[in-house]
Protein backbone atom coordinates (compact mmCIF):
# COMPACT_ATOMS: atom_id res chain seq x y z
CA UNK A 1 0.00 0.00 0.00
CA UNK A 2 1.25 3.39 -0.95
CA UNK A 3 -0.21 5.08 2.09
CA UNK A 4 1.70 2.90 4.55
CA UNK A 5 4.94 3.65 2.68
CA UNK A 6 4.39 7.33 3.24
CA UNK A 7 3.49 6.70 6.85
CA UNK A 8 6.65 4.75 7.46
CA UNK A 9 8.77 7.70 6.47
CA UNK A 10 6.84 9.99 8.74
CA UNK A 11 5.83 12.22 5.85
CA UNK A 12 2.52 13.93 5.40
CA UNK A 13 0.29 11.22 4.01
CA UNK A 14 -1.57 12.58 0.97
CA UNK A 15 -3.89 9.56 0.76
CA UNK A 16 -5.06 9.97 4.27
CA UNK A 17 -5.67 13.66 3.68
CA UNK A 18 -7.84 12.85 0.66
CA UNK A 19 -9.72 10.23 2.64
CA UNK A 20 -10.35 12.68 5.43
CA UNK A 21 -11.64 15.31 2.99
CA UNK A 22 -13.93 12.70 1.41
CA UNK A 23 -15.35 11.76 4.77
CA UNK A 24 -15.99 15.38 5.64
CA UNK A 25 -17.75 15.95 2.31
CA UNK A 26 -19.92 12.84 2.54
CA UNK A 27 -20.91 13.77 6.08
CA UNK A 28 -22.24 17.08 4.85
CA UNK A 29 -24.16 15.52 2.00
CA UNK A 30 -25.60 12.62 3.95
CA UNK A 31 -29.23 12.28 2.92
CA UNK A 32 -29.95 9.05 4.72
CA UNK A 33 -31.27 9.30 8.24
CA UNK A 34 -28.94 7.92 10.86
CA UNK A 35 -31.64 7.68 13.48
CA UNK A 36 -35.12 6.24 13.63
CA UNK A 37 -37.83 7.37 13.18
CA UNK A 38 -37.08 9.89 10.45
CA UNK A 39 -38.42 13.36 11.06
CA UNK A 40 -39.16 16.45 9.03
CA UNK A 41 -39.04 19.80 10.76
CA UNK A 42 -40.79 22.94 9.60
CA UNK A 43 -40.14 26.16 11.44
CA UNK A 44 -40.71 29.84 11.69
CA UNK A 45 -39.26 32.06 14.38
CA UNK A 46 -41.66 31.13 17.15
CA UNK A 47 -42.87 27.67 16.37
CA UNK A 48 -41.75 24.37 14.92
CA UNK A 49 -43.77 21.59 13.36
CA UNK A 50 -42.23 18.14 13.54
CA UNK A 51 -43.67 15.31 11.48
CA UNK A 52 -42.76 11.67 11.56
CA UNK A 53 -44.11 8.62 9.79
CA UNK A 54 -45.08 5.99 12.33
CA UNK A 55 -47.56 3.67 10.59
CA UNK A 56 -49.31 0.98 12.58
CA UNK A 57 -48.87 2.58 15.98
CA UNK A 58 -51.80 3.66 18.14
CA UNK A 59 -51.76 7.32 19.14
CA UNK A 60 -51.79 6.54 22.85
CA UNK A 61 -48.79 4.28 22.53
CA UNK A 62 -46.41 7.05 21.49
CA UNK A 63 -44.70 8.72 24.44
CA UNK A 64 -43.73 12.33 23.88
CA UNK A 65 -41.44 13.86 26.47
CA UNK A 66 -40.48 17.51 26.43
CA UNK A 67 -37.52 18.82 28.35
CA UNK A 68 -35.98 22.26 27.88
CA UNK A 69 -34.95 22.47 24.23
CA UNK A 70 -35.40 18.84 23.35
CA UNK A 71 -38.34 16.61 22.58
CA UNK A 72 -38.24 12.82 22.77
CA UNK A 73 -40.44 10.37 20.89
CA UNK A 74 -40.65 6.87 22.23
CA UNK A 75 -42.73 3.89 21.26
CA UNK A 76 -42.74 0.43 19.84
CA UNK A 77 -44.39 -1.66 17.18
CA UNK A 78 -44.92 -5.38 17.33
CA UNK A 79 -45.30 -7.64 14.37
CA UNK A 80 -48.96 -8.59 14.47
CA UNK A 81 -49.06 -11.68 12.35
CA UNK A 82 -47.09 -14.28 14.12
CA UNK A 83 -46.65 -17.49 12.27
CA UNK A 84 -44.54 -20.51 12.90
CA UNK A 85 -42.05 -21.98 10.55
CA UNK A 86 -41.01 -20.51 7.24
CA UNK A 87 -44.23 -18.92 6.21
CA UNK A 88 -42.91 -15.44 5.37
CA UNK A 89 -42.55 -14.63 1.69
CA UNK A 90 -41.29 -11.14 2.48
CA UNK A 91 -40.45 -9.38 5.69
CA UNK A 92 -39.58 -5.75 5.06
CA UNK A 93 -41.51 -3.84 7.70
CA UNK A 94 -39.75 -2.72 10.84
CA UNK A 95 -40.78 -3.70 14.31
CA UNK A 96 -39.32 -3.13 17.71
CA UNK A 97 -38.75 -0.19 19.99
CA UNK A 98 -37.63 3.27 19.05
CA UNK A 99 -36.56 6.40 20.86
CA UNK A 100 -35.57 9.63 19.19
CA UNK A 101 -34.61 12.95 20.70
CA UNK A 102 -34.81 16.08 18.60
CA UNK A 103 -33.02 19.21 19.76
CA UNK A 104 -34.62 22.48 18.79
CA UNK A 105 -32.83 25.82 18.72
CA UNK A 106 -35.21 27.35 21.29
CA UNK A 107 -36.77 26.65 24.69
CA UNK A 108 -40.08 24.84 24.35
CA UNK A 109 -43.32 26.04 25.91
CA UNK A 110 -44.08 22.63 27.42
CA UNK A 111 -47.72 23.47 28.19
CA UNK A 112 -48.59 24.30 24.61
CA UNK A 113 -47.08 21.39 22.72
CA UNK A 114 -49.75 19.78 20.55
CA UNK A 115 -49.59 16.31 19.10
CA UNK A 116 -51.84 14.96 16.36
CA UNK A 117 -51.71 11.49 14.95
CA UNK A 118 -53.41 10.92 11.65
CA UNK A 119 -53.12 8.15 9.05
CA UNK A 120 -49.91 6.90 10.62
CA UNK A 121 -48.22 10.31 10.55
CA UNK A 122 -47.41 12.14 13.76
CA UNK A 123 -47.65 15.96 13.73
CA UNK A 124 -46.14 17.83 16.64
CA UNK A 125 -46.63 21.56 17.01
CA UNK A 126 -43.95 22.92 19.31
CA UNK A 127 -44.18 26.58 20.30
CA UNK A 128 -41.30 28.60 21.63
CA UNK A 129 -41.45 29.62 25.29
CA UNK A 130 -42.43 33.26 25.89
CA UNK A 131 -39.35 33.81 28.05
CA UNK A 132 -37.12 32.65 25.22
CA UNK A 133 -38.54 34.96 22.54
CA UNK A 134 -36.48 37.96 21.57
CA UNK A 135 -37.60 41.20 23.15
CA UNK A 136 -37.51 44.56 21.59
CA UNK A 137 -35.89 47.16 23.74
CA UNK A 138 -37.00 50.73 23.33
CA UNK A 139 -34.23 53.27 23.37
CA UNK A 140 -34.92 56.19 25.64
CA UNK A 141 -33.59 59.67 25.12
CA UNK A 142 -32.32 61.63 28.07
CA UNK B 1 -24.77 2.75 6.03
CA UNK B 2 -25.70 -0.43 7.87
CA UNK B 3 -28.36 -2.92 6.77
CA UNK B 4 -30.85 -1.80 9.39
CA UNK B 5 -30.65 1.78 8.16
CA UNK B 6 -31.18 0.76 4.58
CA UNK B 7 -34.33 -1.08 5.58
CA UNK B 8 -35.98 1.86 7.24
CA UNK B 9 -35.23 4.57 4.69
CA UNK B 10 -37.82 5.04 1.98
CA UNK B 11 -37.16 3.60 -1.43
CA UNK B 12 -38.31 5.35 -4.55
CA UNK B 13 -40.40 3.25 -6.92
CA UNK B 14 -38.91 2.58 -10.33
CA UNK B 15 -40.51 3.54 -13.64
CA UNK B 16 -39.96 1.80 -16.96
CA UNK B 17 -37.21 3.47 -18.95
CA UNK B 18 -38.33 6.49 -20.95
CA UNK B 19 -41.69 6.65 -19.21
CA UNK B 20 -42.64 9.54 -16.97
CA UNK B 21 -45.34 9.91 -14.41
CA UNK B 22 -48.06 12.46 -14.99
CA UNK B 23 -47.99 13.83 -11.47
CA UNK B 24 -44.76 15.49 -10.42
CA UNK B 25 -44.76 13.82 -6.99
CA UNK B 26 -42.20 11.35 -5.90
CA UNK B 27 -43.41 7.77 -5.74
CA UNK B 28 -42.15 5.36 -3.13
CA UNK B 29 -42.21 1.60 -2.77
CA UNK B 30 -43.99 0.71 0.45
CA UNK B 31 -42.42 -1.87 2.73
CA UNK B 32 -44.49 -5.03 2.93
CA UNK B 33 -44.73 -8.22 4.89
CA UNK B 34 -46.19 -11.17 3.04
CA UNK B 35 -46.96 -14.34 4.86
CA UNK B 36 -48.67 -17.50 3.88
CA UNK B 37 -50.89 -19.63 6.06
CA UNK B 38 -52.59 -22.85 5.17
CA UNK B 39 -55.74 -21.16 3.89
CA UNK B 40 -54.75 -17.55 3.18
CA UNK B 41 -52.03 -15.15 2.11
CA UNK B 42 -51.72 -11.94 4.12
CA UNK B 43 -50.07 -8.80 2.74
CA UNK B 44 -49.32 -5.99 5.20
CA UNK B 45 -48.01 -2.69 3.82
CA UNK B 46 -46.80 0.48 5.52
CA UNK B 47 -48.52 3.43 3.85
CA UNK B 48 -48.15 6.41 6.19
CA UNK B 49 -50.30 9.34 5.06
CA UNK B 50 -52.76 7.15 3.16
CA UNK B 51 -56.30 6.38 4.30
CA UNK B 52 -59.04 4.19 2.86
CA UNK B 53 -60.24 7.02 0.59
CA UNK B 54 -56.89 7.72 -1.03
CA UNK B 55 -55.99 4.10 -1.63
CA UNK B 56 -56.64 2.18 -4.84
CA UNK B 57 -56.20 -1.55 -5.00
CA UNK B 58 -56.74 -3.09 -8.39
CA UNK B 59 -56.54 -6.62 -9.60
CA UNK B 60 -56.09 -7.16 -13.29
CA UNK B 61 -55.00 -10.40 -14.82
CA UNK B 62 -53.34 -11.71 -11.69
CA UNK B 63 -51.50 -8.43 -11.07
CA UNK B 64 -52.41 -6.84 -7.77
CA UNK B 65 -51.55 -3.14 -7.68
CA UNK B 66 -51.48 -1.05 -4.52
CA UNK B 67 -51.58 2.67 -5.22
CA UNK B 68 -51.77 5.13 -2.33
CA UNK B 69 -51.98 8.88 -2.84
CA UNK B 70 -50.53 11.17 -0.21
CA UNK B 71 -51.62 14.78 0.07
CA UNK B 72 -48.54 16.91 0.55
CA UNK B 73 -49.29 18.90 3.61
CA UNK B 74 -47.18 21.98 4.04
CA UNK B 75 -47.98 23.67 7.33
CA UNK B 76 -48.29 27.35 6.39
CA UNK B 77 -46.54 29.72 6.98
CA UNK B 78 -43.68 27.50 7.99
CA UNK B 79 -40.70 26.72 5.86
CA UNK B 80 -38.89 23.43 5.88
CA UNK B 81 -35.94 23.57 8.24
CA UNK B 82 -34.77 19.99 8.18
CA UNK B 83 -35.82 16.96 6.17
CA UNK B 84 -35.00 13.30 6.61
CA UNK B 85 -37.77 11.68 4.61
CA UNK B 86 -39.51 12.51 1.39
CA UNK B 87 -43.27 12.73 0.97
CA UNK B 88 -44.89 11.10 -2.01
CA UNK B 89 -47.31 8.53 -3.29
CA UNK B 90 -46.93 4.79 -2.91
CA UNK B 91 -47.01 2.21 -5.65
CA UNK B 92 -46.29 -1.47 -5.67
CA UNK B 93 -47.53 -4.39 -7.72
CA UNK B 94 -47.45 -8.12 -7.14
CA UNK B 95 -48.24 -11.04 -9.39
CA UNK B 96 -50.63 -13.46 -7.78
CA UNK B 97 -50.82 -17.11 -8.52
CA UNK B 98 -54.09 -18.81 -9.43
CA UNK B 99 -54.43 -20.20 -5.96
CA UNK B 100 -55.87 -16.93 -4.61
CA UNK B 101 -59.65 -16.70 -4.50
CA UNK B 102 -59.97 -13.28 -6.14
CA UNK B 103 -63.60 -12.78 -5.18
CA UNK B 104 -62.92 -12.93 -1.47
CA UNK B 105 -59.91 -10.60 -1.11
CA UNK B 106 -60.45 -8.43 1.92
CA UNK B 107 -58.61 -5.17 2.59
CA UNK B 108 -58.54 -3.05 5.74
CA UNK B 109 -56.67 0.15 6.51
CA UNK B 110 -55.70 1.31 9.99
CA UNK B 111 -53.21 3.96 11.12
CA UNK B 112 -51.51 4.01 7.74
CA UNK B 113 -51.13 0.25 7.52
CA UNK B 114 -52.90 -1.79 4.85
CA UNK B 115 -53.81 -5.38 5.56
CA UNK B 116 -54.87 -7.48 2.61
CA UNK B 117 -56.19 -10.94 3.32
CA UNK B 118 -56.32 -13.17 0.29
CA UNK B 119 -58.00 -16.50 0.94
CA UNK B 120 -56.74 -19.39 -1.10
CA UNK B 121 -59.14 -21.01 -3.52
CA UNK B 122 -60.58 -24.22 -2.15
CA UNK B 123 -58.99 -26.38 -4.80
CA UNK B 124 -55.56 -24.90 -4.10
CA UNK B 125 -55.49 -25.59 -0.39
CA UNK B 126 -52.68 -27.85 0.52
CA UNK B 127 -53.67 -31.44 0.90
CA UNK B 128 -51.53 -33.45 3.13
CA UNK B 129 -50.94 -36.94 1.96
CA UNK B 130 -50.74 -39.46 4.68
CA UNK B 131 -47.94 -41.91 4.45
CA UNK B 132 -48.59 -45.27 5.96
CA UNK B 133 -46.00 -47.84 6.72
CA UNK B 134 -46.27 -50.95 4.66
CA UNK B 135 -46.09 -53.89 6.96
Amino acid sequence: MLSTDFGRFGLLDPWRTIERLNQAASGMLAQSPSEFPSVNVWADGNKAVITSELPGIDAEKVDILVNGKSITLRGSRKSEDACEGECYHRRERWHGQFARTIDLPFLIDTEKVEARFNKGVLHLTVPRAEADKPRKIAVKFD
Amino acid sequence: MTDSQREISKKEASTPEGVERTRPHKVYTPNVDILERTDEIVVTADLPGVDEKSLDITLEKNVLTINGRVETEVPEPFRMAYSEYGIGDYLRAFTLSDEVDKERIHATMKNGVLRLVMPKAVAAKTRKIMVTADA
